[in-house]
């Protein structure tokens, strides 16, 4: 009988993988998010509503909500960012060890939402490099879980090793070509 | 009980015109006997909690600035709105009210930041939403809604985002219901929506 192995064979290899770096840290990195809530608005209540029992955040390991940016990873910008906030908002984020994501939470991080005016931040992505927007006013829970799903998945296909020996791999934040 | 506390005030106190008000006491009080009136108030008056402090731009008119205050009394259980003119229309000024109510200290120092008037003798008069530097008061009628391009004062953040503040689009705004009839029928609606994002570039 031929049976073909593709992947790994104990008889072969021992106790020994073969695999490619990429893969192993992305995989680690992906299944160990520690997002850091910075709730600003009332999508931090559905935030909070995520990290509870009834839809339980922790089912997709990513339950480790830490409160300060030094212990976190992921960065969920939860509701309306002023522009005097902006400033601490980005303070916060440098103070994230690398690597770091951040997640927009909603209309307002993402867009500034339905408040147009002076004092509000059109949109997060102007001072820290935005990797998932979640649409919503305020989004459900359940819409947030999947925006961290799809942030695994982005994790999962970034180019870890070369990010790592890269001069800081700086991601960009929006520039408006008028201002 | 209103009518009663009114004619008593008015009669007492020369310097009070009547105000037209839908709903609570109200009068009219110049700047210069202010302190002396809402001492009174809250003395003989029983108006021991001071509610809101605000302020009305009335635009071209003049006087252009009206300082407005709510009183409530715990033992009468009613309301006084107490309005006074500041004489200047381009710097506008009100007496304090700290030494009375310390609750005016913070109502004060918003009606500062955001409309400009400046309550003298404030122990601490500085803004308490927008940043100490910003340089307008944007709750006066002259100053638009999406606002005014300025720069923001952490200069190291600055540097790595370019960021300052922008004037926000506002696609046709600002957003307003019609206040006539229904609610589901006078949804806030911009008053030219043939404005998109496309155009407004």
């Amino acid at each position: 009988m031929n049976t073909q192995t593709v992947a790994y064979d104990s008889k072969v290899e021992g106790e020994v993988i073969v695999t490619r770096a990429d893969a192993v840290i992305n995989w680690i990195r992906k299944n160990s998010v520690w997002p850091m809530p910075m709730g600003l608005a009332c999508c931090a209540i559905e935030l909070m509503a995520a990290g509870g029992s009834r839809f339980d955040i922790s089912r997709f390991g990513m339950e480790v909500m830490r409160f300060s940016p030094r212990q976190a990873d992921c960065m969920i910008v939860a509701g309306t960012v002023t522009y005097k906030m902006a400033e601490v908002v980005r303070r916060i984020y440098e103070q994230m060890g690398d690597p770091k994501w951040v997640v927009a939470m909603g209309a307002c991080a993402s867009s500034g939402g339905m408040y147009r005016s002076y004092a509000t931040l059109q949109g997060v992505d102007r001072v820290v490099p935005v990797d998932v927007y979640i649409s919503g006013c305020p989004p459900r829970p359940e819409a947030l879980l999947d925006a961290m799903i799809k942030l695994q998945e982005k994790i999962k296909n970034e180019n870890s090793v070369k990010n790592l020996l890269a001069e800081h791999p700086v991601k960009k934040i929006r520039q408006d070509a008028a201002s | 009980m209103n009518e009663i506390e009114k004619s008593e005030l008015l009669d007492r106190f020369a310097y009070l015109s009547e105000r037209d008000s839908s709903d609570h006491l109200a009068v009219n009080c110049p700047a210069d006997q202010l302190i002396e009136f809402c001492t009174v108030l809250r003395d003989e008056f029983q108006f021991d909690m001071l509610l809101d402090v605000t302020a009305i731009d009335w635009d071209v008119a003049t006087p252009r600035f009206t300082g407005v205050y709510h009183f409530y009394s715990t033992v009468k259980q009613m309301y006084i709105r107490v309005a006074s003119d500041c004489k200047d229309n381009i710097k506008p000024t009100l007496p304090s009210l700290v030494p009375l109510y310390s609750a005016a200290d913070w109502h004060e120092r918003e009606t500062y930041d955001l409309m400009g008037i400046v309550y003298e003798g404030h122990p601490n008069l500085k803004r308490i939403l927008m940043w100490d530097s910003y340089p307008y008061h944007p709750l006066r009628k002259d100053f638009p809604l999406a606002g005014i391009e300025t720069p923001l004062p952490a200069e190291d953040i600055v540097g790595q985002t370019n960021l300052k503040v922008a004037a926000a689009p506002m696609m046709g705004g600002p957003f307003v219901s019609s206040g006539d009839g229904k609610m589901s029928q006078t949804e806030p609606k911009a008053k030219d929506e043939s404005w998109n994002e496309e155009k407004g570039k």
